[in-house]
């Protein structure tokens, strides 16, 4: 069971967070002018990477908050997370703090 | 019952209380403080188990967890539990043990003649033969492979024990409570750490309990062992102690899974203590002092009831108190089983021989067992074993030598050397480094906050296993921000250091092809058996492991591994580390079903939601069925009444009269703000900005990809307040759906949303004479036609107590839903009900509800729809609000396929035969007897009987089916075609002059 | 060497001795006509069709760890063809057929066992959407019959089909064709096959990059042995799809989630059939050798770290301790995990892919294992033939945009 930071409530067990996917996907600002390609990229095309992932969770059990998280998807070890809308992380900077 | 296997010394055994036990149905004496292995060999029983595969006559050879032979089934009943190791087994009075994968007796077991099939049993025998014919796997060979197969039997009656679980949270969990685990602990403890000390066996003290002459700062050991204990209980307020206590699994972010057995080892638990206990720690750091496994030697018949791993013939001895045999041969490569037999000899055994595989063995114990007399004999290998339930002599060899003496005994002590426990390290993902000197993989980088200490970091002496210990708690208690503590030493004597070790197969003058030496002992898996793998092709040790089923049985390779992988190597002409090494799982010994599953059981299992008139419904005779979590209200039956009775009755009263339903179930949501109504027209396809305040409105919400999801009627509170109500399964989602938009994507708007539906009870009352129903209860709302017009909503009073008032049908007839506090539900519902009586309405159920709904053609989320049902599919396309740039879902309703011709379109469907009731579920074809393969027009999603056609009707999904009005179409069963007349989805009062009365 | 029990007997009065390799260790040539990537029981299984259906010997398969490591060597090994929608009944159908004489067409026991897969109905719900499952399979020709509680304690006679549990049992649809096999046989059966054809089987070797000329063609893999050229590449990594993919550059709508399993330790026979039920998480069967198998959903988050949470786990065993109250004092004796790559449809894909000569097979989530023969040898056809077999037309990924999904998961959706 995964120790999830919420950048609101602090550490919690996972067992209060719903998953909700990969983060910074963002749905596109007129749809109706997206082709059907760009419109399944944003639907159904994820990253899904071996390494550090930025994904959603919602803690849904407590603030009930979305907000961003990076998790290396290899170890599950979490290295950041942060409120829904700030910007993505510098992933590399984020290795180097990990690493000290 | 004579005691002439006991030694004079009792060890940890209290001999003045005795025990009686019985080991398939013969009755023995032990005592307290006795396993159920120790108490057998004290009565002189070594045989207690036959093999997996070839029925090989058994013996235990360990004295711990680890044991892979003496598997015994204890209790009886539904208490009766299988596969549990004899060494573990604590002993109470009246325990009942029994053998297993034995017939018809263990002594006499048909299954041996395995044994002599041997030749063609070899590994991976049963992937090159039983294959023909194609159906004889399955009648014949398979059925016998498996009675012959298993080992214990499970009960067929419930468990009626009951277990619990606890999470725990501590600065330090200490994992083992040997000297490395117990120091730990200790100098943890001592900084004011919160500690949480475990261990698998009922006492604490690890090897230090099999001790005899050692002692730590001048005392014995034992002796230390009980004051170390006592400080640390006199720390309850800071330190948890678990003995019994198994840590088996170690978790992502120092998440470890602990269980306890509470009351296997008691005569009469108490009923009220569970019989595991789950624990779920989180540690900030962890000490891992797990030891080490004694490594059997590979010899041909080296598995002869007899034949036991040197130290734990020690423990039996010096713990237990029992010789386990008269007159012992020590075959070793380790100076450790001179130790053993310098104690055995103690308590009374005769060494008649150590064979030692080593060319020399000069250190400290095979000195001492020299001076004691003891016939040692270096570059001496043991090379077979005669007897058949009991073995009765050793075959030596001296090494390079074809001749080989036989010395009789009962009972040959073997040790290998020892393969440290790294099987926690391994699962917290810390890498295993192979050391080449020893030729053990111990602890290498850690990748959680963890270390280990003692025998399971490859320390081999006891004097380095205090110093790890010691340094281990202090340093885990600081990193856990704890105080710094002071360094310990103790200052052992009596102790002597053994070194040494060897893997793989002993060598020997007989045909290797020919014997058998056991690597793994359940599984039958001998030295050769491991070259014919690697011959096969089977070069990683997964395969290798996977094809002869080595390491795969209860012990999980905890004796075997290391020796089957040093075999494979030697026949791969690889280094141990080249050929790798499995992966060590979780849980590190069995563990219950029952403890994983602790509390969730019962009525316990998911919880149970009720509405406020559960009782009532209940007192009324109702049948409920369960919808999500909740328990709802499914038909009414009156005495003598089937459902299909009820839900006719119910279905005409209401039509007829009025009916009185409970649907508090349907999700509420309340949707708030100055840009609610905007925030509304991104969630639901329908347009909200021009619906006045006190209307309602039918709301159809998609998925992004453009799928119905959820729908329900949605009231103006005020202008910015919307009371919108979901389906009762879909609740939860529909809220989640909401906020991720809310938060993510349109943070911008000012909206709050709130779960509402355990707030209100709703009674909804419906029918003709639902007005006049509720007229003589509301306060304060007209609720006369012309001021409340269908698809309204009202604030005012029921009976005094605040209601939303809603004009709305579910049914095709005048209704409302009157929603109130959820306190006053049941209140209500009876105020409701008295005047319902009175025009002879009933109460009645989903089943009802979901008739009428039918006959309207309303549809039901998850029944007319399935995930990929677009809202053109149902005929819904007038709850879009075309004139909305943008709502979720939108974009996806003009992919390609969803605005194809051929799409399947809600239809109604009238049998030809009108008694015919057709079944959901069944498919729709063009012709009345499709040959297999034909592709089905769509589906029948709903079907009833109608009490108010007379007839039966359904509901369907076709393909293009609006353009077949009046079409006949078949629908296929078993017992032949029904033909059906596609018709218009509305059954009844299609113009609607009904809900505006 | 044929296996045979008169071969087994042969060789058994030579100990065993001159049993040959079942598999031949190659290091590969600079070039084939295809490579497949991943040798898994797909990949392994469609290596050894394009050898034998298709005539194409000079292919090699490689892989990064052991072959049969991933998924085949660690799922629990249901069998079954009774889904809901036509593709991927005619696409599970083609398997268990393929399946039915498996063991005789690769000379290699592969222990299928048509013992039944029988899944439990607990609501209302559940009754409607398995009855349709039942007769959507009858128009296909595909076994699947309805079953009261009675009946089906009848053919599971451990099963608790008490009123008054949590979630009743209301009834069960039972594929009796539906079964088990031996994960690992079946990998092996397929290389040893494929190898004595001719196909070239590397393992250790990981595949680090694609490499594509000008026109975006593929024109041969970097791997850890080297460039080998070749111009067609059939991606079949499970659950390094994603990963495999991107080094062409193409991204996927797959993500990869931690799939976890367990056994209890070998009991006598008391299971005669595999037990599912959808509604509270759990399924179970008992191997050969006596252990229960069981299983459940994902964990919720995507990782390939081969682990997963505990909670899953406890969950799984509370709901098989519901279906069979006698199993609560067996023991779990190993837990284990798999990474599988889920698609949004919950169905595979089986397709050509934008790059021309890469093909991928993936995203068959939770029950990749029961499809093995049959994606392989529609797999194969596609990589011959540049085009897919009609069986896996519809398992495009251009379904993703056209929204002709074939969504299996969806039907379970819950009611009022």
């Amino acid at each position: 069971m995964l120790l999830i930071p919420c950048p609101h409530c602090g550490n919690r067990p996972e067992l209060e967070f719903r998953y909700a996917g990969e983060a910074h996907i963002a749905r596109p600002a007129d749809p109706s002018t997206t082709s059907d390609q760009e419109w399944a990229e944003y639907l159904y095309f994820r990253s899904n990477p071996k390494g550090l992932h930025i994904e959603r969770w919602r803690h849904v059990s407590g603030c009930a908050r979305f907000f961003n998280c990076v998790r290396d998807t290899v170890s599950d070890k979490i290295l950041k997370t942060y409120p829904a809308g700030q910007p993505k992380p510098d992933l590399a900077e984020l290795v180097k703090e990990a690493g000290q | 019952m004579s005691l002439t296997l006991r030694a004079k010394r009792s060890g940890r055994v209290d001999r003045t209380k005795p025990l009686s036990f019985t080991f398939d149905g013969k009755t023995y004496r032990g005592f307290e403080g006795d396993t159920l292995a120790s108490a057998l060999l004290a009565n002189g029983v070594h045989l207690m188990g036959r093999s997996f595969k070839y029925h090989r006559p058994r013996g235990v050879i360990t004295a711990g967890s680890d044991e892979p032979n003496a598997l015994v089934s204890v209790g009886s009943g539904a208490r009766h539990t299988p596969n549990l190791r004899a060494p573990q087994v604590e002993l109470y009075d009246g325990l009942v043990a029994k053998s297993q994968n034995a017939w018809p007796s263990l002594s006499f077991d048909v299954g041996a003649i395995n044994n002599f099939l041997s030749p063609l049993f070899v590994a991976g025998f049963y992937y090159k033969t039983f294959m023909w014919p194609n159906v004889a796997w399955k009648k014949l060979y398979e059925p016998i492979i498996r009675r012959a197969a298993g080992l214990g039997t499970a009960s067929s009656e419930p468990d009626p024990d009951h277990y619990s679980t606890r999470f725990a949270h501590c600065d330090v969990l200490v994992v083992g409570s040997g000297p490395a685990g117990l120091s730990a602990a200790l100098s943890a403890a001592r900084t004011g750490a919160r500690v949480i000390l475990c261990d698998e066996q009922a006492e604490f003290g690890g090897s230090l309990l099999s001790e005899l002459h050692a002692t730590v700062d001048g005392k014995p050991a034992a002796q230390w062992v009980e004051e170390a204990v006592a400080e640390l209980k006199a720390l309850a307020g800071t330190v948890t102690l678990l003995p019994r206590t198994q840590a088996f699994g170690y978790f992502a972010q120092n998440f470890l899974g602990l269980v306890e057995r509470v009351t296997d080892h008691l005569a009469t638990p108490d009923p009220k203590l569970p019989r595991d206990r789950l624990w779920q720690v989180r540690a900030k750091e962890v000490v891992i002092a797990a030891g080490a496994h004694e490594r059997p030697m590979v010899f041909p018949d080296n598995d002869r009831p007899g034949i036991m791993l040197a130290d734990a013939a020690r423990t039996y001895a010096n713990r237990y108190g029992v010789r386990p045999g008269g007159r012992a041969v020590v075959a070793t490569a380790h100076d450790s089983a001179y130790q053993a037999a310098l104690d055995l000899k103690a308590a009374g055994v005769s060494i008649e021989l150590i064979a030692d595989l080593r060319k020399e063995a000069n250190g400290p114990l095979p000195m001492a067992a020299r001076a004691a007399g003891i016939r040692v004999e270096t570059g001496m290998a043991i090379t077979g074993s005669t007897g058949r339930l009991r073995v009765n002599a050793a075959l030596v060899s001296k090494l390079g030598t074809d001749g080989e003496e036989a010395i009789p005994c009962d009972l040959i002590l073997m040790c290998g050397g020892w393969t440290p426990s790294v099987h926690l390290f391994s699962q917290s993902r810390g890498k295993l480094v192979f050391d080449d000197a020893r030729q053990v993989f111990i602890p290498g980088e850690s990748a959680q906050a963890e270390r280990s200490a003692g025998a399971c970091k490859g320390s081999e002496t006891l004097a380095q296993a205090f110093e790890d210990g010691f340094a281990a708690g202090l340093d885990a208690a600081a990193k856990a921000g704890c105080a710094q503590g002071k360094a310990t030493q103790v200052k052992l004597a009596g102790v002597l250091d053994a070194h040494g070790g060897f893997l793989g197969a002993v060598p020997h003058p007989h045909d290797a092809g020919r014997v058998k030496a056991f690597v793994d002992y359940q599984n039958d898996v001998t030295a050769k058996d491991i070259k014919l793998a690697t011959r096969e092709g089977m070069r990683s040790i997964e395969h290798v492991k996977r094809y002869t089923t080595t390491g795969m049985a209860t012990d999980q390779g905890k004796l075997s591994n290391m020796n089957a992988l040093a075999i494979a190597a030697e026949a791969l002409g690889k280094p141990i580390p080249a050929v790798g090494l499995t992966t060590f799982r979780q849980p590190y010994t069995p563990i219950s079903f029952g403890a994983m599953a602790n509390h969730s059981r019962g009525d316990l299992f998911d919880p149970v939601r009720k509405t406020a008139t559960h009782a009532w419904a209940e007192a009324q005779g109702a049948v409920f069925e369960d919808v999500g979590l909740w328990k709802r209200a499914w038909y009414f039956p009156h005495a003598g009444e089937d459902m299909h009775a009820a839900v006719l009755r119910e279905c005409k009263t209401v039509r007829d009269s009025a009916g009185v339903f409970d649907a508090s179930t349907l999700g509420k949501i309340e949707v708030v703000g100055p840009d609610a109504a905007e925030f509304m027209n991104i969630l639901y396809t329908n347009p909200w900005s021009k619906l006045e305040v006190g209307r309602c409105r039918y709301g159809l919400m998609l998925n992004e990809a453009g799928f119905v999801m959820d729908d329900g009627v949605v009231g103006r509170i005020a202008e910015d307040r919307f009371h919108v109500t979901t389906t009762t399964g879909g609740a939860p989602r529909v809220l989640n759906h909401m906020e991720d938009y809310l938060q993510t994507e349109f943070p911008n708007l000012k909206v709050a949303l709130t779960s509402t539906t355990e707030q209100y009870s709703v009674v909804a009352v419906q029918g003709p004479n639902a007005r006049k129903i509720i007229a003589p209860l509301i306060d304060g709302i007209d609720i006369s036609n012309e001021a409340m017009p269908h698809m309204s909503v009202r604030l005012g009073k029921i009976c005094g107590v605040p209601t939303r008032l809603f004009r709305m049908s579910f049914t095709g007839e005048l209704g409302f839903e009157v929603n109130v506090p959820a306190d006053y539900g049941q209140a209500i519902w009876e105020a409701i009900w008295a005047e319902a009586q009175k025009y002879e309405a009933c109460a009645y159920g989903t089943e009802t509800m979901h008739v009428l709904r039918a006959e309207k053609g309303y549809i039901i989320v998850g029944q007319e729809t399935d995930g990929t049902v677009t809202p053109n599919d149902l005929g819904l396309d007038w709850a879009i609000g075309k004139a909305k740039p943008d709502f979720v879902g939108k974009r996806s309703l003009t992919r390609p396929d969803l605005v194809k011709a051929d799409r399947k379109q809600l239809v109604g469907l009238l049998t030809v035969e009108p008694q015919t009731v057709l079944e959901e579920g069944a498919q729709i074809t063009l012709i009345g007897n499709p040959p297999a393969g034909t592709s089905a027009l769509g589906h029948v999603t709903s079907s009833y009987q109608s009490a108010v056609l007379g007839r039966s009707f359904a509901l369907a999904i076709v393909s293009a089916g609006r353009a077949r009005m009046g079409e006949t179409l078949y629908v296929p069963m078993p017992d032949g075609p029904i033909a059906v007349t596609v018709t218009d989805p509305v059954f009844y009062d299609k113009e609607g002059a009904k809900l505006h009365v | 060497m044929r296996f045979s029990f008169l071969n087994l007997a042969k060789q058994a009065l030579s100990a065993h001795r001159h049993w040959p390799e079942q598999w031949r260790f190659p290091e590969p040539k600079a070039a084939y006509d295809a490579i497949i990537i991943g040798a898994g029981g797909h990949g392994l299984g469609t290596a050894y069709y394009l050898a034998k259906e298709h005539g194409l010997r000079n292919i090699a398969v490689l892989e990064k760890g052991w072959l049969g490591g991933g998924n085949t060597g660690r799922n629990t090994t249901i069998i079954r063809s009774n889904y809901l929608w036509e593709e991927s009944q005619g696409l599970y159908e083609h398997s268990v057929k393929l399946w039915e004489n498996l063991s005789s067409e690769l000379n290699y026991n592969v222990m299928y066992s048509p013992r039944g897969v029988m899944m439990l109905a607990h609501t209302v719900h559940d009754i409607q959407v398995f009855k349709r499952h039942v007769h959507a399979n009858r128009l296909q020709g595909i076994d699947n019959e309805w079953l009261t509680p009675e009946e089906a304690k009848e053919f599971c006679p451990i099963l608790n089909i008490s009123p008054n549990m949590r979630y009743p049992i209301l009834g069960a649809a039972l594929q009796r064709r539906g079964g088990t096999a031996r994960h690992d046989a079946v990998a092996w059966g397929y290389a040893r096959a494929a190898s004595a054809m001719g196909v070239d089987i590397i393992q250790n070797c990981e595949v680090k990059g694609i490499r594509r000329d000008p026109s975006g063609a593929v024109t041969g893999v970097e791997t850890t042995k080297g460039f080998i050229g070749t111009k067609k590449i059939g991606v079949v990594a499970a659950g390094h799809t994603s990963v495999v993919m991107g080094m062409a550059d193409v991204r996927m709508p797959l993500e990869s989630y931690p799939l976890q399993a367990l056994v209890s330790e070998p009991i006598k026979p008391i299971m005669p059939c595999v037990v599912m039920s959808n509604t509270i998480h759990a399924y179970m069967s008992q191997s050969d050798k006596g252990e229960l198998v069981i299983g459940a959903g994902t964990d919720a988050y995507t990782s390939y770290s081969q682990t997963g949470g505990l909670h899953i786990t406890t969950h799984t065993l509370d709901a098989i301790c519901e279906l069979f109250p006698n199993v609560r004092r067996l023991r779990m004796l190993r837990n284990w995990g798999g990474i599988v790559d889920v698609t949004p449809d919950r169905s595979p894909i089986l397709s050509k892919t934008p790059v021309k000569g890469l093909y991928v097979n993936c995203g068959w989530g939770t029950g990749g294992f029961k499809a093995t023969p049959g994606s392989a040898n529609v797999f194969a056809h596609t990589i011959a033939k540049d085009e897919p077999h009609p069986i896996n037309a519809a398992f495009t990924i251009d379904r993703f945009k056209t929204g002709r999904l074939i969504d299996e998961a969806a039907a379970a959706a819950v009611a009022h």
